[in-house]
């Protein structure tokens, strides 16, 4: 069969070898970045002592990751795997707050002009608002425990999200809502059955800033409120001078926060697949 | 069946645009009309006031006796860009009306396997619209509104992004699906040989403000094919409606 035969590829598939390429590309700056920084370390430091340099860093990260734990003798060793669930939980469940409040809130500020009126200027005013002025009232509220970050990473989570969702509402094709109405369905089919799907690609723009600030959040948070996680470690670490322990920290949060937005993304490209069909076509 | 007395709809406020003005005009169960005339001629607006998509400012309108307020499943519209749920399969859309309204799905599921396969789309139920042709789009857009059995099909200018030749193929898919099924249809064109094709009444319209200035019976025989678009009588009405239309613009 000519028509088969045709179709087969060379040994190895072409996307296999573009990817490959993109990664090597990719990793060419950070080797660069981190083979400079451990060239201008003289005797495993630099700036006189205050930065230690890569291969300190990797072996002190090693440790706190896979060390056999001391049981709190040694905060640094082995105990980096519970201080990343620390933080993941509370951005799971913080996050997953913002969206079940500003997916809906920005639905209907999309949706009806009244809720628009009454609801959109207060959120616009408590925007500016920084996520760490609301520290204190966090702290009275809840106290040094859990909920703080919680309540802090819901909060900066929730702007973005209402407000891309908001944007997505009030954008759907109008044909699309008229068609539905025809159709016979009514407002909350409308909603559910037309508007979200339509919406869907504003709110997944507004879901990966949302889990930037929420990443952003919870380190904040636990600075400060918490007892635990990455971003207590960090500050901890700084204050018994473990400079090698702040930086294999600053890393593993840029990772976790990668690694959570290629999660979206990858939830993103499956739940719109209907619309990567659409630019193949264009 | 559908019936306008002195029906006026104005845009923006009371100095604002006369999108209508005092129209009078009905379509008897199972009829044909269509309605032709330039863009802005209220065409559009008018069958958007049958459906519920917008409301009239002055006069009555009635559909089956009863004002329409709301857009409902007795009046089917089929849109100029189809305006298909594009992350729905062919099915799904077509399925969306009967679902929605809490049918059985006994009771929609032969139907609208029929009413696909009427419309030649049966092989492509799982394919999703931008896999479509635009003429594909257009019959996925008339069995969604035909499977719902509407009292009234309108279609508002549904052919009018198509090139030529997919055209008249739907205009020959819609004479015999017409043929089949007799349904009332209000048909909005600005392509008078559209309208004497399709329609036992052509209403032809101007704009500003926009009124129907003619009605002309059509009484080519039935059922009728694309092979009409050439005979004499056709040639006929053409000439007629021309002049109307000619006539109308000498006014402004």
């Amino acid at each position: 069969m000519p028509k088969a035969e045709s179709k087969a590829g060379p040994v190895v598939p072409v996307h296999l070898w573009e990817r490959l390429r993109k990664t090597v590309l990719a990793l060419v700056l950070p080797v660069t970045l981190v083979c400079l920084w451990q060239l201008a370390g003289n005797d495993g430091a630099i700036a006189g002592g205050a930065l230690p340099t890569p291969d300190r860093v990797w072996a002190a990260w090693m440790k706190w990751a896979f060390g056999t734990s001391t049981f709190g003798l040694n905060p640094y060793i082995g105990t980096w795997t519970q201080s990343l669930w620390f933080s993941a939980g509370r951005v799971v469940y913080g996050f997953a707050i913002a969206i079940a409040v500003g997916v809906p809130i920005g639905m209907i500020i999309g949706w009806s002009k009244l809720a628009s009126s009454m609801i959109d200027p207060t959120i616009q005013w408590l925007r500016p608002v920084p996520i760490t002025a609301w520290l204190p009232i966090s702290i009275a509220i809840f106290g040094i425990r859990d909920f703080g970050a919680v309540f802090l990473i819901t909060i900066g989570a929730f702007y973005p999200i209402v407000i891309n969702t908001t944007q997505g509402t009030r954008d759907v094709d109008k044909n699309w809502i008229r068609a539905a109405l025809m159709m016979g369905a009514g407002q909350r089919d409308v909603l559910t059955r037309v508007v979200l799907p339509a919406a869907l690609p504003s709110i997944f723009t507004g879901l990966r800033i949302g889990l930037g600030i929420a990443w952003t959040a919870v380190i904040v948070s636990e600075m400060v409120a918490v007892k635990s996680g990455l971003g207590y470690v960090l500050w901890d670490a700084y204050y018994v001078g473990r400079m090698d322990i702040v930086i294999a920290d600053m890393v593993s949060i840029g990772l976790m926060g990668f690694m959570s937005d290629l999660l979206i993304v990858s939830i993103e490209i499956w739940a719109l697949r209907w619309r990567r069909l659409q630019s193949f076509d264009a | 069946m559908i019936s306008f007395s002195k029906v006026s709809k104005v845009y923006g406020g009371a100095q604002g645009v006369r999108a209508l003005e005092q129209v009078d005009f009905t379509v008897a169960e199972g009829e044909f009309v269509a309605l032709l005339g330039p863009s802005g001629c209220g065409k559009s607006t008018l069958l958007n006031l049958v459906a519920g998509f917008e409301k009239l400012t002055e006069g009555q309108m009635l559909f089956h006796g009863q004002a329409v307020s709301r857009p409902g499943p007795d009046r089917g519209v089929v849109f100029q860009e189809a305006s298909l749920l594009p992350w729905l399969t062919v099915w799904d859309n077509v399925v969306f009306g009967p679902k929605v309204q809490g049918l059985m799905r006994n009771e929609y599921e032969p139907r609208a396997h029929d009413i696909l396969k009427i419309v030649g789309l049966e092989a492509f139920h799982k394919a999703l619209p931008v896999q479509l042709s635009g003429g594909m789009r257009q019959r996925v857009g008339i069995a969604r509104a035909l499977v719902m059995q509407p009292k009234a099909l309108l279609m508002d200018e549904p052919f009018g992004a198509l090139d030529a030749q997919t055209r008249l193929s739907m205009q020959q898919l819609l004479l015999e699906v017409w043929q089949r099924l007799k349904t009332t249809v209000l048909f909005v064109t600005h392509d008078i040989d559209e309208a004497i094709l399709l329609a036992d009444r052509v209403c032809v319209m101007t704009a500003r403000p926009g009124r129907i200035i003619k009605e002309i019976p059509i009484d080519l025989r039935r059922p009728r094919s694309i092979d009409d678009l050439t005979n004499s009588e056709f040639t006929h009405f053409k000439a007629q409606i021309m002049a109307e239309m000619r006539g109308a613009h000498d006014l402004h």
